[in-house]
């Protein structure tokens, strides 16, 4: 969840609380016009945000201008619930793949997989688990130290990417990842989307849906596990303390993948 | 000593024949290669939707590359997704439609990025990875 959100959720809950008298009162008690209502909900909404100059009960934070860098303020990051994730459900794969027009061609077995499902046995106890895999988007990326262009790189709000203008398709990453992450394009491809150029000879990987986060709205996996009934994804802002995201890895136990290779991933999983 | 000037001033008068018989030559040649690249027509592409480009169409004839390169690595790597050297602002106003109503792919045929480097022999890139038509919803128009 977005600082926009929860901007947007305070002012609702601002208009949702405020008696309703209140606005009859300003019209001489005859039923408020609804452009009316809307101004007085907005002022209300405002006078709860701003207290006094400078002092705010939530922060105006909203999506960073369009010309404005990615900063180093936030760190994207999802939490992964893996007891709400059932095997068999794969909408977080198929919305990635329609989101980023992955998996049409002729050899499935080639196509770049940036999530995939993973079914997993406990052999001891026989309990069996379910949970999406994609890139971790770690700190201290693996894929960005091997690779010899600078291609494969960190943004400032720590999503992992890789620049195909400069990527030699040389595929150290994909052997430097941990999670094999990371897929290359063995095909001329076609009918690409205006959001995710791809195209072949290099490498790709889940980016975050950054397009997306770009524009203050959540990865489109996330997004379809909401609308699947799941709500085993949550995506946000792991620096915000505010951040649904940031209060979960706060209050509950989680635990990144392959912890010992000291990655710090954004990535986390919980019931794991 | 008569003889030998006048075999110098021959050879003077000589030289200097053979220099204008060259210059005509070259002058004729020189004619002939400017009118057959006359014959060569001007790219011609269907024009854009919008009123104006972004940039004098001088200066983006000549330098609409550094200008996609610059957004390109702005975007790429610090996220910044401003249309007015982008790409996609590119294709949003110069991609045509067709008769059904469809856009063409600015790379196709006579379209307006391939008359152009079809013209200049320049081949373009950009379009093995980037889509050539605008999105259905045209979200980085100006």
């Amino acid at each position: 969840m977005t600082a926009l959100a929860a901007t947007q959720r305070a002012r609702l809950n601002a208009s949702a609380s405020r008696p309703e008298s209140i606005v009859m009162d300003m019209k001489n008690s005859s039923p408020a016009s609804p452009r009316r209502t809307f101004f007085t909900q907005a002022s209300a909404g405002v006078a709860l945000l701003a207290l006094a100059p400078g002092v705010r009960l939530v922060d105006l934070a909203l999506a960073r201008a369009q010309d404005e860098p990615a900063s180093a303020a936030q760190r994207w990051g999802l939490l992964v619930d893996v007891d709400r994730c059932v095997s068999g459900c794969d909408a977080c794969v198929s919305a990635c793949n329609t989101e980023h027009g992955l998996g049409d061609s002729e050899r499935p077995q080639t196509d770049a997989q940036w999530i995939r499902k993973v079914d997993l046995v406990d052999n001891n106890t026989g309990r069996q688990l379910s949970l999406p895999l994609m890139c971790q988007h770690c700190e201290e990326p693996p894929c960005v130290d091997v690779c010899p262009t600078g291609a494969s790189f960190r943004r400032a709000d720590g999503i992992v990417l890789v620049d195909k203008h400069t990527c030699i398709g040389c595929r150290y990453c994909m052997m430097a990842c941990p999670y094999k992450a990371r897929s290359f394009i063995h095909e001329d491809l076609t009918g690409q989307k205006t959001h995710a150029p791809r195209g072949k000879g290099v490498v790709e990987s889940c980016t975050l849906c950054v397009h997306r986060v770009d524009r203050d709205e959540s990865p489109a996996c996330v997004e379809a596990c909401t609308d699947a009934g799941r709500e085993a994804l949550v995506f946000g802002d792991i620096n915000d303390r505010n951040d649904p995201l940031a209060t979960q890895l706060a209050e509950t136990t989680t635990r990144e993948l392959r912890a010992d290779l000291k990655l710090n991933t954004a990535v986390r999983y919980r019931g794991l | 000593m008569i003889w030998g000037d006048l075999i110098e001033r021959g050879c003077k008068w000589l030289s200097c024949a053979m220099r204008v018989v060259v210059m005509t030559i070259a002058l004729s040649l020189g004619t002939s290669v400017i009118e057959v690249y006359a014959e060569v027509s001007q790219p011609v592409f269907p024009s854009a939707r919008g009123e104006q480009c972004v940039e004098p169409v001088d200066i983006m004839r000549r330098d609409h590359f550094e200008f996609l390169k610059h957004q390109r690595d702005k975007t790429v790597r610090e996220g910044i997704r401003t249309p007015r050297h982008s790409l996609a602002g590119c294709i949003d106003c110069h991609a045509d439609k067709d008769a059904q109503g469809r856009f063409v792919p600015v790379n196709a045929k006579g379209q307006f990025c391939q008359s152009c480097h079809v013209y200049a022999a320049v081949k373009i890139d950009c379009f093995s990875c980037h889509a050539a038509r605008p999105s259905e919803r045209v979200s980085q128009s100006p």
